[in-house]
């Protein structure tokens, strides 16, 4: 009964990280790339949220490892922001679930300025390359995002009944 | 409850650890290259899926053009390549003079390098960075390091491989530097990308080096990664300040960076094998 119930809907959660791999492989106008949603970890974020059971670090560690290959950076970078966030939303997902969707979305905008604080200390060791303010630009773009996200997220969640 | 907190807490650290140490072994060491390549296999059919519609649209650019402008493009072409030819005649026997002059230096001759066209793949990677992603990978016996050309010049060098595409990391890219010489006088200088899209920046030239803007920038070959002779761009601006050591050189590449769709894939120096035994030999003796 268990292991049928928690079997349910690892379709569409794979569906939903592979669109946001592929959101975040979509060529953008130069203008944009540097205010593109940080696609993954906020999807990452709603479903450690969800259902903290069966989504957790090690998926995290796995996506985080195919970022890195998909933005051809040090293997391990992204790998351990994605471990450092879904470990953030495992310990605070009882908090965040009551929150209203306002509050959610500065929560995400924190956890995001963390995920790339990371980012950016690790490719002071790796890239010599110079950031200007847009560097930290998909925490904000990614917090406007939020609300319609988990809505959207959480419709498809009841109607397919994933817990 | 608490059982879980405690797991997580595990299994934070034991995947901060596994990435740090990935990281540590990939900045240090060349063992994660069949990892990267096997994850971007996974990955391809995610970026072939992205380059679909792009693919689309230039399909549909391409079909609906009208007969007037076929017929003019042909026109043009069929110019084009009657002057091409025309050059071409007069570059063979340059080239035969050449081969012949150097075997009379007893100089190893430069075969033509091998090349493989391949073409962009629309995808973006990072911002802040200069790569691209091209549709040929290990299949097609690409390699990292591989020299990556356009019609016009230098675009850069391969990175990652994988096994149906390959990540090629541009020459105006941060972390790039190619060694380059003026064509002029044979001047040497180092050619380092600034992250911008037309912009590279020479350096190590001194104030009172004999340079022009104008000047054309050719890769020299030393570092045994390029293959010689390949334009890399245009002197654009030189700024001299007598309180530095050295001038402030802006080039320009001549190649499409942002622009080509089909690159070229080299294999240069089919001869440097022999070369390199060569040196060895004689170091052994």
């Amino acid at each position: 009964m268990i292991s049928i119930k928690q079997d349910q809907g690892n379709g569409i959660i794979i569906g939903s990280f592979v669109l946001a791999i592929i959101l975040t492989a979509w060529p953008l106008p130069d203008w944009a790339t540097n205010w593109r949603p940080a696609w993954v970890p906020i999807f990452l974020i709603y479903w450690c949220m969800a259902i903290p059971d069966r989504v957790g670090i090690g998926v995290a560690w796995f996506l985080g490892l195919l970022l890195d290959v998909i933005h051809s950076n040090i293997l391990g970078q992204n790998a351990l922001g994605m471990v450092v966030i879904a470990y953030i939303t495992l310990n605070s997902y009882h908090r965040m679930r009551v929150f209203p969707l306002a509050q959610q979305a500065v929560l995400v905008f924190a956890y995001l300025l963390i995920y790339e604080l990371i980012m950016y200390v690790i490719s002071i060791y790796t890239v010599n390359r110079y950031l200007d303010l847009t560097y930290w630009m998909p925490a904000v773009t990614s917090m406007f995002l939020w609300p319609w996200l988990f809505v959207l997220l959480r419709d498809l969640r009841r109607k397919y009944n994933i817990t | 409850m608490f059982q879980r907190r405690a797991s997580a807490n595990i299994r934070l650290v034991l995947f901060s650890i596994l990435s740090i140490s990935l990281m540590f072994v990939d900045q240090h060491k060349n063992y994660l290259v069949l990892v990267r390549s096997s994850i971007s296999t996974v990955v391809y059919p995610l970026q072939y899926v992205v380059n679909l519609p792009f693919q689309a649209i230039e399909w549909a650019s391409v079909s609906l053009v009208t007969r007037k402008t076929l017929m003019e493009d042909n026109e043009r072409l069929k110019k084009d390549h009657l002057l091409i030819s025309s050059k071409l005649q007069r570059y063979q026997v340059l080239e035969a003079e050449n081969q012949r002059l150097r075997q009379l230096l007893e100089s190893s001759f430069r075969l033509n390098d091998k090349v493989l066209v391949a073409e962009l793949i629309e995808v973006h990677l990072q911002p802040f960075r200069r790569q691209v992603v091209i549709n040929k990978g290990q299949r097609e016996g690409a390699y990292n390091g591989q020299p990556v050309v356009d019609a016009t010049g230098i675009m850069g060098q391969i990175i990652h491989v994988g096994r149906f595409s390959s990540t090629v990391l541009l020459i105006t890219d941060p972390n790039h530097a190619l060694p380059v010489q003026l064509n002029r006088n044979g001047l040497r200088a180092i050619a380092v990308g600034n992250g911008h899209e037309d912009k590279l920046t020479l350096v190590h030239l001194p104030n009172n080096a004999d340079i022009k803007v104008g000047d054309l920038i050719i890769s020299s070959g030393l570092g045994r990664r390029f293959p010689s002779g390949y334009p890399v761009g245009e002197i654009e601006k030189i700024t001299l300040d007598p309180s530095e050591s050295f001038a402030k050189v802006i080039i320009k590449p001549t190649a499409q960076l942002t622009k080509s769709r089909e690159v070229l894939m080299v294999w240069p120096y089919q001869h440097i094998n022999s070369m390199t035994e060569e040196v060895a030999e004689v170091e052994k003796q």
